[in-house]
């Protein structure tokens, strides 16, 4: 297990995969600082949706996956896209409506992905990409292929849905090798736990599953590389559906018009209010894994890398409506050529 | 499908709708290994009206029973069939594909347009009426789904089409609602299965007529045939035109039919706000109108849920005495 690091070799890839996490955490933070700043200037349209004090969890899911795999991530999940792959440029492009992103401008914001890369796109329905994330494994598992995991991201007003339930029991029983992480950021949207649900912890829920259930803290880069690589470890080695919960607070709105007035100042306080990219900063620079200078230059190398980025999207086409097929089917003989007029 | 490309003979004294269904489940998982059958009860028990019987057995592995939860159901059919499985849904009734709606509506049907790739899907809705059905398991909602851009919907009114058609609709690179009509399970027989069918997208006309135009589809086609036979001995010829496919809809079949008959009643089992029947008088009027020789009449089921009792059931949903009536009504003009 990586918790044991009994050898020197142990502690040096430890040691990497730390570093290459906050790499992707620092990465996410910059991308997000960049995003709000521009849609406080009024550039690109719609919503900015942030991962501000889940970019530990988030990378944690994306540097214990591999190639191969598949995940469906949720709004928060900057830093675990970017480790599984994802580029900046996707990220901002879909943002700035770049008729070069992924999404040619036909889905915003954090509705990108690339299903061919395993990066699934969301709907805003949540709890439904769950059982998408299911059938890949499905799909997967009946050509034979065996070692593939999946993951899905979701937050603790998820787990209120019926998607979930669905979902969550339909990998149960057929065994996928399905990580479910359950980012507990105390609200969803403005509405606290208390109102949420009722149970001591969401991680109880696994057992009425039958799934194993496991808790970890989420401002605690080391604590989520354990636990959601350990669960990582036993869906690939064929244990089942593992459900993570993570408990962590979100350090920012839902949205980036939303002021988190609502949020508890006890909560800001408390340990959960602590900003996971300082606490790894800390640790690493602690453990003598990195130097305080070299840190600073990673920050500056990040902003750079995002800026280029920025520019270039900034200088890109937008969609052209004339251009657009205006056709939602692949099979293009069955469109309705009847347009209401 | 192309034409000319033969279909399996499948030679019987009498093959009814659902058999049709069945064999075209066969066909499908036989000629093409990505496609999986997945629903409640289909494997071992064959499906709660036997449409999957034995296929578990003569395709092992590949018809499963999933658990109640037609989200989840639905959800991993987008998974698969983005992965490039060709998956088969079986909703036990129309009526419970509500609680895998979203999935439908807002995953399955947006896949293509977000992210180009296909997403090809069939859902089997067993839905219309049938006596003694009641409020929940009679309905015919092929409106909501079609009101959907990304979906095909398909209302087969006949054995071969319900076979041919099938089969179709598992090769579509698209989510395909397929709305089989109960009645029509045991109702209807047929000799064999066709060699060759019409494409999806095209309508049918089921009976030729001078004197008006009916537009149906599913059951209410054969109540229309019923009523064009009765007109036909009192020298009234009636043009019962079936759908086939409420999405797309043949506009220009309708509208050619129209054009020989110049009058039109549209006939659908669905509730009467909005729906199949309004979108055809739509499309006549606003491209048509000028064929026209006198308002174009709609006829649906009353604006309630469906009873349960048989004597409300049949006051409740058109039949050939209630489409007889609003033909009459409409030739008067």
């Amino acid at each position: 297990m990586l918790q044991t690091c009994e050898s020197e070799s142990d502690s040096a890839t430890w040691r990497e995969r730390f570093l290459e996490s906050y790499g992707w955490m620092l990465l996410a933070r910059v991308v997000d600082d960049k995003l709000g700043a521009l849609y406080r200037a009024g550039k690109g349209t719609g919503g900015v949706y942030l991962g501000a004090g889940q970019e530990a969890l988030s990378a944690a899911i994306g540097v214990s996956l591999e190639k191969g795999d598949v995940f469906a991530p949720l709004i928060r999940d900057g830093a675990g896209r970017l480790a599984f792959g994802e580029s900046v440029a996707d990220a901002i492009r879909t943002y700035l409506g770049s008729s070069l992103g992924p999404m040619r401008g036909r889905d915003g914001n954090v509705h990108r992905g690339r299903p061919a890369e395993g990066i699934l796109p969301m709907l805003s329905h949540l709890g439904a990409m769950v059982s998408v994330v299911n059938g890949v494994l499905m799909a997967r598992r009946s050509r034979g292929e065996s070692g593939v995991v999946g993951a899905a991201s979701l937050g603790d007003g998820a787990t209120s849905t019926g998607a979930f339930h669905e979902a969550l029991n339909q990998a149960a029983v057929e065994k996928l090798p399905l990580v479910l992480v359950v980012a507990n950021n105390r609200y969803a949207y403005s509405t606290p736990n208390e109102r949420q649900f009722a149970c001591r912890s969401l991680v109880d829920k696994a057992a009425g599953y039958g799934v194993r259930g496991r808790t970890c803290d989420g401002v605690d880069l080391e604590s989520c590389l354990e636990v959601v690589g350990g669960a990582v470890e036993a869906a690939r080695a064929g244990e089942g559906p593992q459900l993570v919960v993570a408990e962590l607070l979100r350090l920012c709105g839902h949205g980036e018009h939303d002021d988190a007035s609502y949020v508890a100042s006890d909560l800001k306080a408390s340990p959960l209010g602590r900003d996971c990219l300082e606490v790894a900063a800390r640790k690493a620079v602690g453990q003598g894994w990195i130097h305080a200078a070299e840190l600073e230059a990673l920050k500056a190398a990040k902003r750079e890398q995002v800026e280029t980025v920025v520019i270039e999207a900034l200088g890109e086409p937008s969609p052209d409506p004339y251009q657009e097929s205006w056709c939602a089917l692949a099979s293009k003989h069955l469109s309705e050529t009847h347009e209401g007029v | 499908m192309s034409r000319g490309r033969p279909l399996a003979h499948f030679v019987s004294m009498s093959i009814t709708y659902l058999d049709a269904i069945r064999a075209a489940q066969a066909r499908a998982l036989a000629d093409d290994p990505r496609v999986y059958i997945y629903g409640q009860d289909v494997a071992a028990f064959g499906g709660a009206f036997k449409a999957t019987k034995n296929l578990a057995q003569e395709f092992p592995g590949r018809v499963t029973d999933a658990p109640i939860s037609e989200d989840a159901m639905m959800g991993s059919a987008v998974g698969a069939a983005i992965e490039g499985m060709r998956p088969i849904i079986e909703m036990q009734f129309a009526d419970f594909s509500t609680i895998g709606f979203n999935q439908i509506v807002n995953n399955a049907g947006t896949v293509h347009w977000r992210t180009r790739g296909a997403c090809p899907i069939v859902v089997r809705l067993p839905c219309g009426g049938v006596p003694g059905g009641g409020p929940f398991h009679s309905q015919s909602i092929e409106t909501i789904y079609a009101h959907y851009p990304g979906l095909v919907v398909l209302t087969p009114a006949t054995v071969e089409d319900a076979y041919s058609m099938l089969i179709e609709a598992v090769a579509i690179d698209d989510p395909v609602v397929f709305c089989e009509h109960k009645f029509l399970y045991y109702h209807l027989k047929a000799d064999e299965l066709p060699d060759e069918a019409l494409p999806v997208g095209k309508a049918r006309i089921a009976r030729p007529g001078r004197d008006m135009t009916i537009v149906t589809y599913s059951a209410m086609v054969h109540e229309a045939l019923d009523v064009a036979r009765e007109f036909a001995g009192e020298g009234t010829e009636i043009e019962v035109v079936d759908l086939r496919s409420v999405k797309p809809i043949d506009t220009d079949t309708v509208i050619a039919s129209v054009a020989r008959t110049g009058r039109l009643l549209c006939v659908g089992e669905a509730w009467p706000w909005g729906g199949v029947t309004a979108e055809v008088v739509a499309r006549v009027a606003g491209e048509a109108f000028h064929l026209l020789d006198a308002p174009p009449m709609r006829l649906n089921s009353k604006d309630t849920p469906i009873p349960y009792h048989p004597d409300l059931w049949s006051a409740h949903r058109p039949t050939a005495q209630s489409i007889a009536a609003a033909a009459r009504q409409l030739l008067r003009h």
